[in-house]
């Protein structure tokens, strides 16, 4: 079988640095790094099964509506995965609040079904959905990392930054706040992609 | 009335959907390299979502929240279908653009052919579908605050979009890093214009 098929979206063609899809949930929910794993596996999740069905329907979607056909079956494993959450881990599921209901909207998805379930058999469909999930949950884990040590002190919630360290115990640290503002997501994204492109020329835009 | 102008406010500049919650990114980042698709665009995002909230909002009150179908019946007062909202929400959004985009094709070729690539594309756009959510969590008390915060939300996009359009047309004639060229700057401008949005967090409405 083609190897590009799970290698590519992870370095080459990934789905945020490269192809910009599926930023909106991506930097929401990377304040911490508990959320941010959560989020990868359901994006991961849902983008290969959902890839899987609709390539196995792809042959008897009427073309004119198979926008909402496919944001259905989408629609379904969010569903899943939202209730699997609020029955099972709910403090995770209100911490990331709208941004579960969101993966349905989320650009990766509807971008693998239009560009590659559509065309393709299930089982390579579905793969191509798990690695374009993981190529994304790769960044998002990433930057999550970032932004919990350095905003918090913290990862997984656990302390890492010495107590003593910090200036109200007579230390010298003090937490960066910039970090868990929302609008540092951005730019810590964008400092990713400026890694890449330097390392990748061929990416680099004229 | 000052409360809604108050939740008008609030939704364009304190809780704008780009800045805020990084709603409507990816064609944020996609459509904003001329103003004028933009402000098309952004025309198009403010419709939508300023309908579809008040039907979303509806649906939610009568059929979905736990409870809501008493009136059909006293029995169904247990009955809790919040777990569909996702689905009901998503179809409706997606029939309605569909719905906009026949209506659009058949009355007004003109502006279909300026508008038509754009049209499908409000369907996944997460600010769309992120307003009906938010409107479900935040609980908003009638059909006429989530109607305010869907035109509130819609109208904080667009001013996000044009803005970010006007800054990139003026970012091609100056010297970029070749590695950060294009996507890069515009992802840390969009983070710099988050910062100069948090400013209107101080205020208290």
């Amino acid at each position: 079988m083609n190897k590009d098929i799970y290698r590519k979206p992870i370095f080459t063609a990934n789905p945020i640095t490269v192809l910009v899809l599926g930023i909106c949930s991506a930097l929401a929910v990377t304040v911490q790094l508990k959320g941010a794993c959560v989020m990868a596996l359901s994006v991961t999740l849902v983008t290969g099964f959902s890839s899987m069905i609709v390539s196995m329907l792809r042959n008897t979607i009427p073309n004119r509506i198979r926008i909402i056909v496919q944001l259905l079956i989408v629609a379904l494993f969010v569903i899943l995965i939202d209730q699997f959450l609020k029955a099972y881990a709910y403090d995770v599921s209100k911490q990331l609040s709208v941004y579960i209901g969101l993966i349905i909207t989320n650009c990766i998805i509807m971008g693998r079904i239009e560009a590659f379930a559509l065309g393709n058999k299930p089982i390579p469909s579905l793969i191509d959905g798990l690695a374009n999930g993981f190529g994304y949950g790769m960044i998002l884990v990433f930057i999550a990392f970032i932004r919990e040590l350095l905003g918090s002190g913290t990862l997984f919630g656990y302390q890492i930054i010495p107590q003593s360290w910090y200036v109200a115990n007579g230390g010298f640290y003090e937490n960066n706040g910039l970090m868990i503002l929302p609008p540092m997501a951005l730019i810590l994204v964008g400092c990713i992609i400026w890694i890449q492109r330097s390392v990748q020329k061929d990416l680099q835009e004229k | 009335m000052q409360d809604y102008i108050n939740l008008f406010v609030k939704s364009i500049f304190v809780d704008n959907m780009v800045f805020a919650f990084f709603l409507g990114m990816c064609s944020f980042l996609a459509v904003s390299k001329s103003v004028k698709t933009a402000t098309g665009l952004g025309i198009a995002v403010v419709f939508v979502l300023a309908v579809t909230l008040p039907i979303n909002y509806l649906l939610n009150r009568y059929i979905l929240a736990p409870g809501a179908l008493v009136w059909l019946n006293p029995e169904y007062a247990t009955l809790d279908l919040s777990f569909l909202s996702f689905i009901v929400f998503i179809a409706v959004i997606a029939a309605f653009v569909q719905i906009v985009e026949m209506v659009v094709e058949k009355y007004s070729p003109t502006l279909y052919s300026s508008l038509g690539i754009f049209l499908p594309l409000i369907a996944v756009n997460c600010a769309v579908l992120g307003g009906s959510l938010f409107m479900q969590e935040r609980g908003y008390a009638n059909v006429g605050e989530a109607f305010t915060f869907g035109l509130g939300s819609g109208f904080g996009w667009m001013l996000a979009i044009v803005t970010m359009a006007a800054i990139r047309e003026k970012l091609s004639y100056s010297n970029v890093p070749k590695p950060l060229k294009g996507l890069g700057i515009s992802f840390i401008i969009t983070g710099l214009m988050g910062i100069a949005f948090m400013s209107f967090m101080g205020i208290k409405l």
